[in-house]
């Protein structure tokens, strides 16, 4: 049988009388490239963000291969939306990326070359090596995108969480992270993305979980990415949405 | 009470009112600080206005003083534009120079002026009725009296008059800029109007005390109403409350009569931050506990509700199930299942749990009023299921 | 004493070192701490800690009934605290915006605190001269025990930002991402802001507690213009904020009767002036050359366009355009021909008619690709 890389139970979340997530079963094979996909306000973003335990949920269970989070936190990266950070930050791409390692070293410690040799592997990976002494308010947002991918890949997990990584880019990057990752799924690491775009769903996933509030449906994509759960997840209106194309 | 204490009580009351106005606006646009640079950036202009005619409440004074004042905030958005800082920094970098300025004019012509930075701070408004309006030798009472009467009207006239463009432009400047009103203009003519009012009150109650009477009143009246209309008049009376409440405790302790304004405001605001009805802290607390109660009912009715079928798995609904997936420790899974029972929506059978009729409707109308589209209405679902009760 | 002679006797006259070395730890701190005010958004905060401190002082001075600078450092400190939090509670409870709890605990606060000053101004026997001064500061009235007092918190203070200086950076930056990591923001986050909280407690008796804020601000807001790296921005509003701490004091003690806050407030607030206009790169001025230089060049480019579009009707790259033909197009003016040929892109031939060279086809056509390009887009 395959391992779970995330198992969530019966969990709701909610701000105020209208749940943002509502009992929600849901399980993420190890290994599998899966898209999150719903309508805005679905609580796609809630749903990462609770298993990161930036959300605290009202009920229900999240155990990351069978811990709660923050045992097991080393096992998990993320990527947020890159909005949500000030890019006229003082600071460089090399010391963004350098972040993600701050986890593992823990409080007070520094990054030392290691840390420094690694963060520029990660930022080759992504192909922003001329980058590295860049000041961060100068990238476009693309490149603001692959640095923060770098980010995560250097926080060295099993499990990858991006929120919306492929909104607003430029194409380099978006075959950029593509390639990425295909790339971790090749090495086994289960990656969950946040997207929009469901043209893209068949090509870039193998697994997707149809979600609004409740979870509608989860699984490959060649079974369950049909008409019947869009219209379900999207309501009738599914069929206006850009070139939406099912198999 | 004499009628110097009389006068002071009413220009206090006229001073607080005239404030309490226009700052509902500042708090709702969400712009509140701005009083705050505007209230010390008038003093160099209220000091060099004194240089040049002598008379505080010189007309003249008050026009330059505001100018000031509107030019602060321009200069705010100058900066602002150029992208070097955050907008709050470029309010926090323009007032302080400015009211540096002034404050070193008065010190440096101490004797010229009967300015003294005591007064920037707290203003003079004891000493108001001493300096009176005279025509043709009659006394027509303290001059401040006037100044600050003619700037109430004049707020109350600009919100009347532009009551329905103030009321769209601040809910939604899109749909104004849309419906033909420029927010822009509307922005200035409301600047405009707290430099002048800023510039009546500093005589009266300082510089960083006008703060006080303008974003505190109209906080307070903001958790008590959303109608604007009320929100105006319950501003207005906060403001009034703190006048007289104010002077007499002043009066009392012999402190400051603009200090004891603003402590008497705040100490109105505290009441209120507490225990405003469905807003105050005291509300909150209990709506949390309840809202948390009422959502653990419905999360455990509708969960119950999804796996009674035929092909679901009975340990679902097992007590110790909840433990385990809804994370709720052994004395709250309890608890709930109590509750539950109590309200009649569950009956046990070991520690087996199913619904009852009354149990299934109701998470049936849970399960609806989470799907709701738009946000629903509690109140109606909580009279079809009284039983809650704390 | 004379402006100059206060920087003289900084080094000989003990008073004297006293008042530098205390406005100079208080420049080091509010500039080192600013800086994260300023990055965090949370510029007026300080202005609100600042006021709120009053009602504390007053407080302390009615309990222990004598000036005491270590017990108004606890009372400011401690009512500072108290109106943060406030704040904080208000904004999390109510839909009360941060704008105005930040304008209401201010104004409330320092109210209270003035019915407290002007309560005690007015008691028998008390000892109270001097309390004003913290309303707009006095560095003057530094003494040795308070510059030592100052000098301990500021280590503090500065041990913190240096120990915790990747944690506070991430919390800046990202302070979602630093949960995620297993950071206790939220501890973080209190330490910061005690922090800056005894900062503000520090520079009350030199700079006072109406202009503390701006202290906090502009060496923060200077420095952020010179540089892009976070470690060399805090170093610089640390050295701006002890430049305007020590230039404020002398300033003001040439100047009798000047209170020292306005003074140190208007100095380091042309150091801000200064930065936003000269500083490279971010400056004002250095934006405008660079958008001349632009412009110069977009002329440039749009001539070298012309005439490579026009040779190539031609069917010779090299085909000479007669200032007559030049002058209908856009960009044309003499200095901008001066300035092509200087560069070697055209040149002038018998006829006195402009040709491009070959170093100014390729550049031309490098021009004509790029425009074609954008307009495909």
């Amino acid at each position: 049988m395959q391992t779970n890389a995330v198992e969530i139970n019966d969990l709701t979340v909610s701000y105020r009388y209208k749940p943002v997530l509502w009992d929600i079963d849901l399980d993420i094979p190890e290994g599998v490239l899966m898209a999150i996909v719903g309508p805005n306000g679905a609580g796609k973003s809630t749903l990462i963000k609770t298993i990161l335990g930036i959300v605290k949920p009202v009920a229900g269970s999240i155990k990351i291969y069978g811990k709660p989070y923050h045992q097991n936190r080393s096992k998990v990266a993320y990527v947020p939306q890159r909005g949500t950070v000030d890019w006229d930050f003082p600071t460089t791409v090399l010391d963004v990326v350098l972040m993600g390692t701050y986890g593992k070293l823990g409080w007070i410690k520094r990054p030392g070359k290691k840390q420094k040799e690694k963060s520029l592997a990660a930022l080759k990976e992504v192909k922003m090596h001329d980058f590295a002494n860049r000041q961060i308010s100068q990238l476009s947002g693309g490149q603001q995108q692959r640095v923060f991918l770098a980010r995560a890949l250097v926080q060295d997990a099993q499990i990858y969480f991006m929120d919306e990584p492929l909104q607003g880019v430029d194409a380099v990057t978006e075959k950029a992270v593509i390639n990425i990752l295909k790339e971790l799924k090749n090495e086994n690491k289960t990656v969950v993305v946040v997207h929009h775009d469901l043209s893209t769903v068949p090509d870039y996933f193998d697994w997707v979980t149809f979600l609004n509030v409740r979870r509608i449906a989860s699984g490959k994509v060649m079974t369950v990415f049909n008409d019947a759960n869009l219209e379900k997840t999207y309501g009738s209106s599914f069929r206006t949405l850009k070139g939406y194309t099912t198999a | 009470m004499s009628v110097a204490q009389l006068e002071i009580q009413i220009i206090a009351v006229i001073v607080a009112i005239a404030c309490a106005l226009p700052g509902v606006f500042l708090v709702l646009r969400k712009r509140a600080m701005i009083s705050d640079a505007i209230s010390h950036a008038i003093l160099p202009g209220i000091v060099i206005g004194f240089f040049l005619t002598g008379d505080l409440s010189s007309p003249f004074l008050v026009l330059l003083a505001a100018a000031t004042g509107v030019l602060t905030v321009s200069l705010v958005e100058v900066i602002d534009r150029t992208g070097l800082v955050k907008e709050d920094t470029s309010i926090g970098l323009v007032f302080p120079a400015l009211f540096s300025i002034g404050v070193i004019l008065i010190s440096r012509y101490a004797g010229d002026v009967h300015l003294d930075t005591g007064a920037v701070l707290l203003g003079e408004l004891a000493f108001a009725p001493f300096d009176r309006l005279i025509i043709n030798g009659i006394d027509m009472g303290p001059k401040a009296l006037y100044v600050m009467g003619g700037i109430l009207l004049i707020n109350f006239l600009f919100i009347s008059v532009f009551f329905k463009e103030l009321k769209i432009s601040t809910f939604d400047v899109g749909l104004a800029t849309t419906l033909g009103f420029t927010p822009m203009v509307l922005h200035y003519l409301l600047m405009s109007i707290v430099s002048i009012t800023a510039v009546g009150a500093f005589d009266a109650v300082g510089s960083i005390l006008v703060v006080a009477l303008m974003i505190v009143p109209a906080a307070t009246a903001y958790l008590l109403t959303d109608d604007l209309r009320t929100l105006l008049i319950l501003s207005g009376l906060a403001g009034l409350i703190s006048a007289l409440a104010g002077y007499w405790i002043a009066h009392w302790l012999d402190a400051s009569i603009a200090g004891s304004m603003a402590t008497v405001v705040g100490l109105l605001f505290l009441l209120t931050y507490l225990f405003a009805p469905g807003r105050g802290i005291y509300f909150i607390i209990r709506r949390r506990k309840r809202q948390k109660y009422e959502f653990a009912q419905m999360t455990l009715t509708v969960h119950i509700m999804n796996h009674s079928g035929e092909y679901d798995n009975i340990e679902e609904r097992r007590m110790d199930h909840f433990q385990h997936h809804f994370n709720w420790d052994l004395e709250q899974a309890r608890t709930i299942v109590k509750q539950a029972l109590r309200n009649k929506f569950i009956q046990l059978d070991g520690d087996l749990i199913s619904l009852t009729n009354r149990g299934l409707r109701f998470a049936r109308a849970s399960q609806s009023l989470i799907m709701a589209e738009k946000d629903p209405n509690i109140n109606e679902f909580r009279k079809q299921f009284v039983t809650f009760n704390e | 004493m004379e402006f100059i002679d206060f920087f003289i006797d900084l080094f000989t006259d003990y008073t004297t070192r006293t008042i530098g070395i205390g406005t100079a730890i208080l420049g080091i701190v509010s500039g080192v701490l600013g800086s994260y005010a300023v990055l965090r958004q949370q510029s007026l905060l300080g202005d609100a800690i600042s006021h709120a401190t009053l009602p504390g002082i007053a407080i302390a001075f009615l309990i222990i009934g004598t000036k005491s600078t270590a017990f108004f450092f606890l009372g400011a400190a401690v009512a500072g605290w108290a109106g943060t939090m406030w704040i904080r509670g208000i904004v999390q409870n109510t839909r009360i915006k941060s704008d105005s709890a930040l304008g209401l605990v201010l104004s409330v606060f320092f109210g209270f605190g003035m019915v407290l000053l002007t309560f005690i101004q007015k008691m028998p026997n008390a000892n109270q001269a001097g309390l004003e001064t913290f309303l707009f500061g006095q560095a003057a009235t530094l003494i040795h025990t308070d510059v030592i007092l100052m000098a301990i918190i500021g280590a503090f203070s500065l041990f913190a930002v240096i120990l915790l200086w990747k944690e506070f950076k991430i919390l800046t930056f990202d302070p979602q991402y630093a949960a995620t990591l297993g950071f206790n923001t939220k501890l973080l986050d209190i330490i910061l802001i005690f922090i800056i909280v005894l900062a503000i407690v520090l520079g009350l008796q030199a700079v006072g507690v109406v202009l503390m804020s701006a202290m906090l601000l502009a060496p923060a807001a200077a420095a952020r213009q010179w540089t892009d790296s976070l470690s060399i921005m805090i170093l610089l509003a640390a050295l701006f904020g002890a430049l305007a701490g020590l230039t404020g004091t002398a300033i003001s003690s040439a100047a009798m009767n000047l209170s020292t806050g306005p003074v140190i407030v208007l100095v380091s607030i042309a150091f801000v002036f200064i930065s936003f206009m000269f500083a490279p790169n971010r400056g004002l001025l250095f934006r405008e050359i660079r958008k001349q230089a632009n412009k110069k060049e977009m002329r440039m480019n749009h001539v070298l366009e012309n005439m490579y579009w026009i040779a190539l009707g031609h069917e010779n790259l090299q085909h000479p355009h007669s200032n007559a033909i030049l002058n209908k197009t856009l960009g044309y003016s003499k200095k901008c021909m001066r300035e092509l040929r200087d560069k070697h892109l055209i040149e002038l031939n018998e006829d006195y008619d402009w040709n491009l060279t070959e170093k100014g086809i390729k550049r031309a056509k490098e021009v004509y690709t790029d425009n074609n390009k954008n307009e495909q887009q």
